[in-house]
């Protein structure tokens, strides 16, 4: 294991609509990771912090923010913004300065405070801001995006309402009991169908809440970990991949995608080459996976996620459903945490989530959501403006 | 740019953003195509061309295909947040199209034209391009926005008629 990274210790604060300051939840998941590395704050030599947009200026400062909410320490520090990604970006810097060997203990924390409602853009009138344009001119929030992606399996793919119901249904019951989790309430499908439509053919309850969290991860280098007796898992990749154009699914936040006019498009989508570049990095594939924890910013993305991620084919993905494969108890359970279906979306720390859980599960930690038997966890997820995001753990 | 001369605009009547439409009688987006490879961009924003094996940095402005075929379809039921400005108070849900341009290879976004649902839309149905009124400015002035309407099917869909 020697020239690996591992991660030595992952903590979060609890996912809800607190309402206090980000920094707040960022030191408490950064303490509870240290705790869980055994290692004190002053031990740590690079501090990675995602920035949050939403919380002025200490937000876009997140690294330098949370080093001075521990106390400041001397330590590096850096900070990363990829929206969605943003988590894996913080992650990626901090693997690459270990590998490096620049250090050998870095901190990776993502914290979020949430308005209510849709996810807005910046205020102001910014006419040359593709976020601000969106709305302005279209109207189009995320859901839109999540809307059009999910009517698309339905017309083409045969998916139903409630294939879609039945994913919230399997996400609200692994996160019955993960400690960490916003919603812990069985939802019926009935239930889902019951919840107004918010962009068809998506139901409120299809499409994820926006949260307050905070989650963190140390990592070390392998050698590190050994001289000082860590348990840790092992860092296998992270892939922070951008399009290939041309991009032939539109993405938040654009009106259009690149054009096919001079290039055809590549074999793989974007969302198809996230999790693909993982598992080239890791010398892995899909058939090696344990669980996978996907970005489920709408019930039908989920279904999507099975796809892109190489769990089967085009179009097949609501029978995977249907057999209880991506249950717990099934051949490769996705998002036993519960996913955002459970914890809503706190942005720069969503990512460092996944990789929170995908940790617990390869070490047994799991309580009462665990994989029996968990050797490989995959994360993905996808940030606006073309962020890729996917991570593999093993043991 | 040149979009604007080729504008005839009505008084108290103007688009909500300049230089992506045209509002004659054949309204049409207006993108610009690199004259090295022949992508085309919309909107037609950047100097440069954004294939990354062309290099190109000549684009001139063309006109995009006024109909094209759905790629995807969804609405809004609530009101967006700002800066979104509702036209209507209460609030009234809206469709939107993701339109694909067969001779542009592109897939576009638009608002779907007044009095239509996502019960008019199909993956694969042919719409054409309208302009209507988005919101009306505090000065009274209507703020106009390209919409896509469904149409019946026929010659000329997905042909891209040619305009570029």
């Amino acid at each position: 294991m020697s020239g690996e990274v591992v991660v030595v210790g992952v903590g979060m604060h609890p996912w809800g609509k607190w309402g206090r300051p980000f920094q707040t939840y960022g030191v408490h998941a950064a303490r509870a990771a240290l705790a869980d590395a055994g290692l004190d704050w002053t031990d740590v030599q690079l501090v990675v912090g995602g920035e949050t947009v939403r919380n002025g200026y200490p937000g876009y400062v997140a690294g330098a923010t949370f080093a001075r909410a521990l106390g400041w320490s001397g330590a590096r520090v850096a900070t990363a913004y990829a929206a969605c990604a943003t988590g894996a970006q913080a992650l990626d810097t901090a693997r690459a300065r270990i590998l490096a060997g620049m250090c050998d203990v870095a901190l990776v924390v993502g914290a979020d405070t949430t308005p209510k409602g849709f996810l807005a853009p910046n205020a102001g009138e910014r006419w040359d801001d593709p976020d601000w344009l969106r709305f302005r001119l279209l109207g189009a929030t995320n859901p839109t995006y999540f809307g059009l992606y999910a009517r698309r399996r339905i017309d083409l793919h045969g998916a139903t309402p409630e294939d879609f119901a039945r994913v919230k249904v399997k996400n609200a019951r692994h996160g019955l009991a993960n400690p960490y989790a916003r919603y812990r309430k069985e939802v019926t499908v009935e239930e889902v169908l019951a919840s107004p439509i918010v962009a068809d053919p998506l139901h409120l309850l299809d499409i994820c809440a926006t949260s307050d969290g905070g989650a963190a991860v140390v990592l070390t280098s392998a050698e590190f970990a050994r001289r000082r007796g860590l348990r840790g898992v092992r860092l296998r990749a992270v892939a922070t991949v951008t399009p290939t154009f041309p991009n032939t699914v539109v993405d938040l936040p654009d009106f259009a995608t690149d054009s096919t006019a001079a290039v055809a498009p590549a074999q793989r989508t974007f969302r198809d080459s996230i999790a693909h570049a993982a598992y080239e990095e890791a010398g892995l594939g899909p058939e090696d996976l344990s669980l996978a924890e996907v970005y489920d910013l709408s019930t039908a993305l989920e279904l999507d996620w099975y796809e892109n991620i190489g769990l089967c084919k085009t179009g097949e993905a609501e029978r995977l459903l249907r057999d209880g494969d991506t249950t717990l108890g099934g051949r490769v359970p996705v998002n036993p945490s519960g996913g955002l279906a459970c914890f809503g979306e706190a942005v720069p720390a969503q990512a460092l989530a996944q990789v929170c859980e995908v940790v617990w599960q390869l070490q047994g930690r799991a309580e009462g959501r665990q994989v029996e038997g968990a050797r490989v966890g995959l994360t993905a997820n996808q940030g606006l403006f073309g962020h890729g995001s996917a991570v593999i753990l093993s043991v | 740019m040149s979009a604007a001369s080729a504008t005839t605009v009505a008084p108290g009547r103007r688009p909500a953003v300049e230089g992506w439409f045209t509002t004659g009688e054949r309204p049409a987006l207006l993108g610009t195509r690199c004259r090295a490879c022949g992508t085309v961009h919309f909107p037609p924003e950047g100097s440069w061309c954004r294939n990354p094996r062309c290099g190109g940095d000549e684009l001139e402005e063309v006109e995009l295909s006024r109909r094209g075929r759905v790629w995807s379809y969804t609405d809004a039921r609530y009101q967006p947040p700002p800066p979104y400005v509702p036209r209507t108070d209460p609030f009234e849900p809206f469709a939107l199209a993701a339109v694909e341009l067969e001779a542009e290879g592109l897939v576009v976004l638009g608002q779907v034209a007044d009095g239509y649902g996502v019960d008019d839309l199909r993956v694969g149905a042919p719409v054409e391009l309208v302009v209507e009124t988005l919101y009306v400015d505090e000065d009274g002035t209507e703020r106009t926005i390209w919409r896509w309407k469904p149409v019946e099917d026929g010659a000329g869909v997905g042909a891209g008629e040619g305009e570029r």
